[in-house]
This record gives structure tokens, sequence and C-alpha cells, in this order.
């Protein structure tokens, strides 16, 4: 894949990423935040294949530790979010 | 057949990528918010099974590191406190950042012999990711108590700063030049210590109060390094994703900044502190506070048809959300009007007092924007104020020495009565007097949050 074409595809998401998020009501930043947290965990993908295909010792040793790492981040991301936004609730279905 | 494969790799990148999008455009609606991060988890499960087709010649390593990984995060998310949740974000995110510097390691590692491009990604990797994760660790410790969360500040500072930013440019420019030899690989390790260091200085001198900048700010940078990381891998799903959380970052920060009437700059570099200093002596607030007893308090809140509620951050230090929550519901059935008020930036992280009135069975309906609030503000009987004192000090508005002075405000003292639930007279965090509490209108009920509110509960039980 040319380099231009990656820096390309990456100008194009902050554009995308400036238009999705600036409507957002308040209320919402804190899942929206930790919703965001949880998808820069995508490094997964990178740790991935820097756990499974070390070309020694050490590098598995790293792989697997970013691996570790970005799991949790991405684990605890997701779960983190959905518990909080279950506890907005509104009149229509959330009435005590 | 491997082509085949590979075809069907690409397409599950680009299919994660679009839930990604999804479902963050579905995060920003109330009614969709939670059914968009699960879109958004799907993307992630699609991206990770993708991966898993191309990346591994052993799968020990991978699965044992996967099933740790979920373990901790399932764990750690099951019995966190909501109270606790900004310095839960924090450390997710520094883990995030750690896992791009990690991953740009390994590469490096693996193949110093990379062409420049790739090269300077992994420099960007390990530095956004290092200053990502000493960041967050530094506002985790500040946020969870662990740490003062006053701001620390030290002789020369900027100076120090500065010359850990040239030296990176330096190690920098010496290591892409000729990444392979021997020296360079102890430029790198260099080029990561200053990088932690950085992170660890920049944080420091930031206080409690402007944790949701650098939070948001934090989240922005770890969006950068996978995005970095996604240039060493030549991989576009980490590339999208990371811009994505880059830019909503970035956006969440300005946000925060603008709800503080401060430039990032400002936040940054601990301005307030000296603005403080400076004008601090000759502002003195003239008057005496009016206290009020529980039982007077009552009689106030007994009478009135519309209430509204301000928190801060001292309701969740005190616990009283749902002390406040119960308080409200007996208002409502006593025929008054009830909404909460809710500032920017009140509590440790955007939207901090939303998650916790959430928490305490707060409908969504009742929980209102500071621009809702503030023109009906002259129309509400008693505006109760919890914890907060910053968010609602008219000095912001009236008098143009304040340090806070043009700072988007609650309008709490335009309410026939307010009631402020405080635990003494001290300042608030910023450090700034606050005219409010000596107002006519305005009663203190000094003592713990949650305890003056149950007392509230019980004599409206008791009548």
């Amino acid at each position: 894949m040319s380099i231009g074409l990656l820096i390309f595809v990456f100008i194009l998401a902050i554009f995308l990423g400036v238009e999705l998020i600036t409507k957002v009501p308040s209320q919402l930043h804190t899942p929206l935040m930790s919703g965001t947290n949880a998808i820069s965990g995508i490094t997964i993908v990178g740790a991935l294949t820097a756990a499974g295909t070390g070309a020694d010792t050490m590098a598995s040793i790293i792989g697997t530790i970013a691996l570790i790492l970005a799991t949790i981040n991405v684990v605890g991301g997701y779960l983190v979010t959905n518990r909080m936004l279950a506890m907005f609730k509104r009149k229509d279905k959330g009435q005590k | 057949m491997t082509d085949t494969i590979t075809v069907l790799i690409d397409l599950g990148y680009i299919v994660a990528s679009i839930l990604f999008i999804i479902g963050i455009k579905m995060l920003g609606k109330p009614e969709r918010a939670r059914r968009g991060n699960m879109v958004s988890a799907l993307g992630m499960l699609v991206a990770v099974v993708s991966a898993l087709l191309e990346c591994c010649l052993s799968f020990s390593l991978v699965i044992a590191g996967m099933v740790v990984g979920a373990f901790i995060g399932v764990i750690a998310a099951r019995t966190v406190k909501m109270t606790s949740m900004p310095q839960m974000v924090a450390i997710l995110n520094g883990f995030g950042g750690l896992a791009s510097l990690l991953v740009g390691w390994e590469n490096y590692h693996s193949m110093p012999e990379s062409n420049l491009f790739i090269t300077i990604a992994i420099l960007l990797a390990v530095l956004i990711g290092g200053v990502a994760f000493s960041g967050s660790v530094i506002a985790y410790g500040k946020l969870s108590g662990k740490l003062s969360g006053k701001p620390i500040f030290f002789y020369s500072q900027q100076i120090v700063n500065g010359a850990i930013i040239i030296s990176i440019l330096l190690c920098g420019a010496i290591f892409a030049y000729h990444p392979a030899a021997s020296l360079s690989y102890v430029i790198f390790i260099v080029i990561i210590g200053l990088a932690l260091t950085l992170g660890v200085l920049g944080t420091i001198p930031i206080g409690g109060a402007d944790m949701p900048v650098v939070i948001a700010l934090l989240n922005s940078y770890s969006g950068l390094a996978a995005s970095a990381a996604g240039f060493i891998i030549l991989n576009n799903v980490l590339i999208v994703a990371g811009a994505l959380v880059g830019a909503s970052g970035l956006i969440l920060t300005g946000i925060m900044c603008k709800a503080m009437n401060r430039s990032l700059t400002n936040v940054l570099f601990g301005g307030l502190q000296a603005a403080v200093s400076a004008a601090g002596s000759d502002q003195q607030v003239q008057g005496e506070p009016n206290p009020i007893s529980p039982e007077d308090a009552f009689f106030l809140l007994e009478a009135a048809r519309s209430v509204v509620f301000v928190p801060g951050y001292g309701m969740a230090v005190a616990q009283a959300q749902h002390a406040v929550r119960e308080l409200g519901d007996i208002l409502e059935n006593n025929g008054a009007e009830v909404r909460y008020a809710i500032h920017p930036v009140a509590g440790r992280m955007p939207g901090h007092m939303n998650v916790l009135l959430a928490e305490a069975n707060v409908l969504y309906e009742q929980l209102a924007e500071m621009d809702d609030v503030n023109p009906i503000m002259d129309s509400v009987d008693v505006c109760v104020v919890i914890g907060a004192n910053d968010v609602v000090n008219p000095a912001a508005r009236e008098i143009a020495s304040s340090p806070i002075y043009g700072m988007p405000v609650i309008n709490a003292d335009k309410a026939k009565t307010v009631l402020v639930l405080k635990r003494s007279m001290a300042a608030g965090f910023a450090g700034v007097d606050n005219p409010l509490f000596v107002r006519q209108n305005t009663r203190m009920l000094f003592g713990d949050a949650k305890a003056s509110m149950q007392q509230l509960v019980s004599e409206f039980k008791e009548s």
C-alpha cells in the first residue's frame, strides 16, 4: 500500500471524526470518552501480530505484554461503557 | 486460496472500520448510545478475528495474552465503582498508549532495518504512546487520591520540558538516520525514557479541577498512538480507528476548555495559578454567610414549586447521589418541578455528574444542560447547590478581575432562594472566593452533603 494513500486515509478519518463528535450532548461525554477509549484499543491488531510473529524471545515478550494491555483496554473499555450507558434511563421504559 | 483469504481479511478490516464509524455516530444519540457501543464492540471483534487469520506463527502466546487481558478487563469493569470512573478511564487509556508503544518497540526489535517512513512511524508510536501512558498513570494517581490533586510546580519547569523535547528531536533524528546501528538501540530506549518523563512532567502541574481537559487530551493521544502503530504495520483499520479517537478526543478537549473559558495552553501550563496569586489579595468577598438549619431548609423546600439541583465534585466525594435523587423524588411527589442542572466541567471528567445521577436512577429527561437552565433560573424557587463551587460562582459574570471571569457558569444566584450544601467556607478548587455564599438570597447548610440530604429526606418522611 502506498504511503501517500495511508496518509490520505488518516486525514479523511480525522475530518470524519470531527464531524461525528461535534454534536454529542454533554450528558453523554463520559460514555463517549470511554467508548472511544475502547476503540483506541484497536492497537490490539498490531499487538496480535507482535505477539504471534516475534523474531526472538524478547520480541515475543514485548508483543505479549502489548497484547495483554490492549486486551484489557478493549474488554474493560467496552464493558465499562456498556455499564454506564445501561444506567441512563428514559421515561418510556425506565420509570421507577 | 491464499488470495481469497487475503481479500477476506481486508474486507474484515473495512467492515470493522465501518462499524466503528457507525458505532461512534450512534454513541452521540442518547436513545441509541448503548447499541452504538455494541456496534463498535462488534467492529473490534471483526478486526481481531481478521487479524487472527493473518497474524500468527504460534498461537500459544496469543491465546494466553488475550485470556489474561480479557480476565483482567472483565474483573476491572465489573468491580469499579461509578464514582471511580474517571480514574478507570484514565488507566485504561494508559494501557492503550503503552500497548501502542510496545507494538512500536516490537516492530523495531524484530526489523531494525525498515525504511524511513516506518522508522518515523515507530518513533511517533513510541513517543505519543509513552506520553499517553505516563500521563494517564499520573492522572490516575491524582484522580484516585493516591497523588495530591494539587498542581505541582518546580523551578524552571518550562525549561526542563523544552530541554526534553529538544533531546527527543535530536535523538529521533540520529535514530532515524541509521536505525540498525547498535548504538541506535540505546538511543531508542533513551527516547522511550524521555517520552515517559515528558508525560509525567506534562501532567503533574495540572490541578484536579482541570482533569476533564487532561483526560480528554490523553484520550486523543492514545488514539493517535494507535494510528501511528497502523502506519508501522501498514494497516488501515488502525489508522482509521485511531484517527477517529484522536479527533474525538481533541473535540472534547476543545469543549472542556471552552466551558472554562480558558485556552488549552493556559490549562496545560497552569496559567490560572499565576492569576490567582496575582489577583487573590485585593479581591476579598464582603459580607457574612447566612447559615440555615435542616429544619428551616425543609420548610423552604416544602414550599417550593420548582427546584433545580446543581451537583459538583463534592457530591461525588460525599457519595451523595442516591440521597439527592431520593430528595428529588420526594419533592416531585410534593408537587414541585425538579431538574438537575449540570455544568460541562462539573466533576473530574466530561459528563461525570451525569453518570453519577444516572447511576442513582435520575431520568435522562431531568438532566439539564447549563444553557437550558440559565434562561429560566429567575423563575426557580429553590436552587440546591451540592458540593459545587466554581461552576456557580457569579464572580465569573460580575467581577472582571476574578481569575475565572468570563467562564460560563450556572446562574444559581438568580433563583429566588439558593440553598448551598457545603462542608465549610473554604474556597473552591480554583482557589477563588465565591460571592454567591454571602448573597442575601443564599442559605448555607453546612455539613457532609450526604448526611444533610438524608436529614432532609427524613424531615419529609416525618411530616
